[in-house]
């Protein structure tokens, strides 16, 4: 199964790259979203995947059953899920900041920093 | 210069604290001197990168002690000279802070026995060169000068820095006096040839020989006694100092001789030439110092004991007459207000004693007896017509050199003084004692040496001698009168050739300048290389820094292709065989194919809505992932985040326009082989990651002390609040920031807008 | 989007979801939820208030500032994570409080941790909200 999941994030990861180099930043934006649930996918991959036991301790048991799934990439992808959420939301706003400051939505115009032409 | 200034007020404090310290620090190497001369060396040493093998160690030889009280000697009565010269000026205060620290920094160098010790203050000095002759920051002259010699002598210290790393990894340590017995390996060894170029390279940009040799008369925009002690006395002679102290090490060789012979016979006779040439009498000095630098090098070739003692001669007559001459030449320049050779005539009457200095120092020069400045010459000759293969050669060259020092000692030290009274901006006036002070006794200096050639034989010339070849026997004797032989033949000669050139003087400048004008000049080819420097640099950030998101992007994914792509491939790290076995364990596949469909809508579709859906759905099946996997912490999280960025992105929709412009089509397809390599690199990690081993120390840790330890049944939740709180605070922390970002980039007015106003505003 | 059956329900499943967002949030220790899960919850609820009502009337429920409750959470758990100072220990070391332990049962525990939870959850909730209520407000 951890195999059949790898290819599946490469699949993710081959999508989010291809709407990542595209001209319009909104698709940028897509493609962040899709290579942060991959990249998150990847790392509870990487810790191995256990069916069914989710990593909790009975009630008045000191460790919990053989067998649980891993609870260390679970803390590590939780996280990453929100601080993902942050990125995206700011880089959301930055779109649409970009859109209503300068007009267009599609990268190679936005060049209010770097005028192009010939370097001065 | 000292004209509008309040010369009245002088520097106070600031001008005679610097004076009182280098005197001081000259008085404390003098104290060596007895003890060196019978033959002993000093060293200490403090551990300062041990683990790197640097450390400050310095030594004190023949060779250090005469450069370093040189460098002080020299040092104090410059800095007594600045005060005057420069009284007044209201930024005495950093001048002089400059010049201590180059003089420190010189020190550092000459006494160090570190390799990068050496190195360090051989950059400081660089550092201080720069200041200081930029010192009048406003001229714009003064800042290219200044920068000029930076970058050459910073490039050539680079280059010299790789050749020090190289010798001290050939040799086995960065101590030089741990070197020189291993000089025979050394130069066996496959490296001596890079050593040596690298070595030279900095030694000859510092020491300014051809084709390096521009800078220096470009310097000449210091301030006149920073040109009499950095680009005459000292600075210039650090390559000179570091040739000499690695001559143990690398000399011997036909390569060392012949490098140093060429470049060094060249320089000499070609920069006396222009120095002959020159109106300024400062740029005449800069030229001569040329020449001297020059024969330094050129004395440097040979092994033997009359180059080396001629060597060790020649090194001190030039500073102190050199040093002598800048500080009269500056006084000249007070007095008068001009430095032009045409101007100047007859000032004996006003500047008696400038003019006795000028006369003493300009004998030196010379190298007339009873001078040391002829014991010097007697020396490079006694040395050229022993040098073997090269003697015709070198002789030639020395002669020449000789022939034109006399003419130019004629033009700087006695032209000014004697004949008609020549049409002055300022009516001629002595300048004051502290200005006298330093050239005078150093024109004396140079007297008493040649009256008395023992106390200079003893003191410096046999204890240098004795550091370079090891065996003080080795060192000739200074004599004034050694008989007719063939030196004094060739003595008679540079005589009767110079007061030629020097009867002939204006004739014979004419006939250089023009010369000059008409072949090509190595500033100008400096700017010229500058200026291609410029060009390629702003090539390549055009090439580099396109401007353009998707090139960015598109860089960056390719190189991550290649290095992990690449090296999966060089390592053979993926097993494909064990990863198509689990194929045969169909589980979960309604997932595994929403997922896939779901990312390749949302990459192909040109309608927002569909793609955002598509993303949805994406997020739904990651989540489902999690909890058939024993994540319900991780699924909640994933669910309701994948709710929340649907509504935003939902929201944001309303206001931006559509994918794609009307009729035009979204398909690259150089894009996407970049992406499907991208994404096959990626599962080829982790399939290889999988099939690696696991490593559950963490996890047995977290699960065995939960419950027991945190008191928390849920051991991803104890993890995040107890055991990594810490991360969890720096993680909570970015979260607050980029709300706060993105909240102050929707509530601020646009920034266009607001320009305009401001715009309106100010017009 | 003016519909009345929107909004009372709105009102009503905005309230169930904040008071669930608090249970998910103290049972978190135990069993699966959390500050971050919590906050997530109350922050899906108070949206759906101001998508049902608009964002001036979620603002007023709310009372307190987002920016302000974020900045608290965050404050919470600096607090949390100094106050093991106290006890001479590292920093975000827990510390733990079982109020009426008997022999029998362990009692209320009070910790430090779970007040390092409700700063998540309150820098979650605030961040989130002033977020969406910005976006909503100027787009």
């Amino acid at each position: 199964m951890e195999f059949l999941l790898a290819i599946t994030i490469g699949v993710m990861v081959a999508a989010a790259v291809y709407l990542m180099l595209a001209r319009n930043v909104l698709r940028f934006i897509f493609g962040l979203i899709l290579i942060s649930n991959a990249a998150n996918l990847a790392i509870f991959t990487a810790g191995r995947l256990t069916p069914g036991a989710p990593p909790l301790i009975k009630e008045g048991a000191y460790a919990p059953a053989e067998g649980v799934a891993n609870a260390l990439p679970q803390a590590l992808v939780l996280t990453a899920i929100v601080i993902g959420f942050g990125l995206f939301a700011f880089a959301l706003v930055l779109v649409y900041r970009a859109y209503t400051t300068l007009g267009t939505l599609y990268s190679d115009e936005m060049d209010a920093a770097e005028p192009k032409g010939p370097a001065q | 210069m000292a004209a509008g200034h309040d010369e009245a007020k002088g520097n106070g404090f600031v001008g005679w604290l610097p004076v009182l310290l280098s005197a001081g620090i000259f008085a404390f190497f003098l104290q060596f001197l007895p003890q060196i001369a019978a033959g002993d060396t000093l060293r200490v040493e403090w551990a300062w990168a041990p683990s790197l093998g640097v450390a400050l160690s310095f030594l004190v030889d023949g060779l250090s002690l005469t450069f370093a009280l040189l460098i002080s000697g020299i040092g104090t009565f410059v800095l007594l000279y600045s005060n005057s010269y420069l009284a007044g000026h209201p930024q005495y205060g950093r001048f002089a802070l400059y010049l201590f620290s180059f003089m420190l920094s010189m020190l550092g160098l000459v006494l160090s026995d570190n390799l990068i010790g050496l190195f360090v203050f051989w950059e400081l000095t660089t550092l201080t060169s720069y200041l200081l002759i930029g010192f009048d920051n406003e001229s714009p002259k003064a800042r290219r000068s200044a920068l000029q010699a930076l970058l050459l002598t910073g490039a050539g210290g680079l280059a010299m820095l790789a050749g020090l790393i190289l010798l001290g990894a050939v040799g086995g340590s960065f101590e030089i006096s741990q070197l020189v017995p291993q000089a025979e390996a050394i130069k066996g060894s496959g490296l001596y040839v890079p050593i040596l170029i690298l070595i030279l390279a900095g030694t000859f940009t510092k020491s300014a020989q051809v084709p390096f040799h521009f800078w220096l008369p470009n310097a000449m925009a210091a301030p006149t006694p920073v040109s009499a002690f950095l680009h005459s006395a000292t600075m210039v002679k650090a390559g000179v100092y570091l040739m000499a102290r690695l001559h143990p090490v690398l000399s011997g060789t036909e390569l060392w001789f012949w490098t140093l012979t060429i470049f060094g016979a060249v320089t000499a006779v070609f920069t006396s030439v222009l120095s002959l040439r020159q109106d300024d009498l400062k740029q005449a000095l800069a030229y001569s110092t040329l020449m001297a630098l020059g024969t330094l090098t050129m004395l440097l070739a040979p092994s033997s004991g009359y180059a080396i003692t001629a060597f060790a001669t020649f090194l001190v007559v030039h500073s102190l007459y050199k040093a002598a001459l800048f500080l009269v030449v500056g006084c000249v320049d007070h007095g008068t207000g001009t430095r032009d050779a045409d101007l100047l005539g007859g000032l004996a009457r006003f500047m008696p004693f400038t003019a006795f200095t000028a006369a003493l120092a300009g004998l030196s020069m010379a190298g007339l007896p009873p001078f040391i400045g002829y014991i010097g010459k007697e020396l490079i000759y006694a040395n050229t017509i022993t040098a073997g293969d090269a003697a015709t050669f070198v002789t030639v060259m020395a002669l020449a050199a000789n022939a034109l020092m006399f003419a130019v000692a004629g033009v700087v030290a006695l032209r000014p003084f004697w004949g008609k009274r020549g049409d002055t901006p300022l009516e001629p006036h002595e300048a004051p004692w502290p200005m006298l002070a330093g050239p005078m006794v150093l024109a004396l200096l140079g007297l008493a040496f040649g009256l008395m050639p023992l106390l200079a034989e003893v003191n410096f010339t046999t204890p240098t001698v004795a550091a370079i070849l090891g065996d003080a026997e080795k060192a000739k004797h200074l004599h004034l009168w050694a008989g007719v032989n063939t030196e004094l033949m060739l003595s008679l000669a540079t005589f009767a050739i110079g007061g030629l050139l020097l009867a002939l003087y204006r004739p014979v400048r004419r006939f250089l300048e023009a010369a000059d004008a008409a072949t090509p000049s190595f500033d100008n080819g400096w700017d010229n290389i500058l200026d291609a420097l410029y060009r390629a640099a702003k090539w390549q950030t055009g090439i580099l820094q396109s401007g353009n998101l998707q090139r960015y992007l598109f860089t960056i994914f390719a190189t991550f292709v290649v290095a992990v792509g690449g090296t999966l491939l060089l390592k053979d790290a993926v097993n494909l065989g064990v990863a198509l076995d689990d194929m045969n364990s169909p589980r979960h596949w309604p997932e595994l194919v929403l997922i896939v469909a779901a990312a390749l809508v949302t990459a192909s579709s040109r309608s927002r809505m569909l793609a955002v859906a598509a993303l949805g759905v994406q997020g739904i099946a990651v989540a489902l992932i999690f909890i058939s996997f024993g994540a319900p912490d991780v699924a909640i999280t994933q669910l309701l985040v994948e709710t929340l960025v649907v509504v935003l992105v939902a929201v944001a929709m309303l206001s931006l326009p559509f994918l794609d412009e009307r009729g035009k089509n979204d398909r690259r397809p150089k894009d996407m082989v970049l992406a499907v390599l991208c994404g096959v690199v990626v599962s080829a990690v982790l399939i290889g990651v999988l099939q690696g081993p696991l490593d559950l120390r963490l996890t047995d840790f977290f699960e065995t002390t939960a419950a027991p330890e945190a008191f928390g049944r849920n051991i991803v939740n104890v993890i995040l609040v107890d055991f990594r709180a810490i991360d969890t605070f720096g993680e909570i922390a970015v979260i607050v920031v980029a709300a706060l970002s993105a909240y102050a980039l929707l509530r601020t007015t646009d920034s266009s807008r607001d320009r305009d106003e401001e715009e309106e505003e100010l017009s | 989007m003016n519909s009345l059956i929107l909004r009372v329900a709105s009102r009503y499943l905005a309230a169930i979801l904040l008071v669930f967002s608090i249970y998910m949030l103290f049972r978190g220790h135990n069993e699966p939820g959390g500050g971050f899960i919590g906050g997530l919850i109350g922050a899906t609820g108070f949206i759906l208030y101001a998508v049902a009502c608009g964002t001036r009337e979620a603002r007023a429920t709310l009372r307190v500032d987002p920016q302000s409750l974020a900045m608290s959470g965050l404050a919470a758990s600096l607090l949390s994570a100094f106050a093991s100072a106290l006890f001479r220990d590292a920093p975000f070391t827990g510390q733990w409080l079982f109020l009426g332990a008997t022999e029998g049962s362990k009692g209320i525990p009070v910790s430090t941790v779970i007040l390092f939870d409700i700063g998540v959850y309150l820098v979650v909730l605030g961040a989130i909200l002033m977020l969406v209520f910005a976006m909503e407000e100027e787009i």
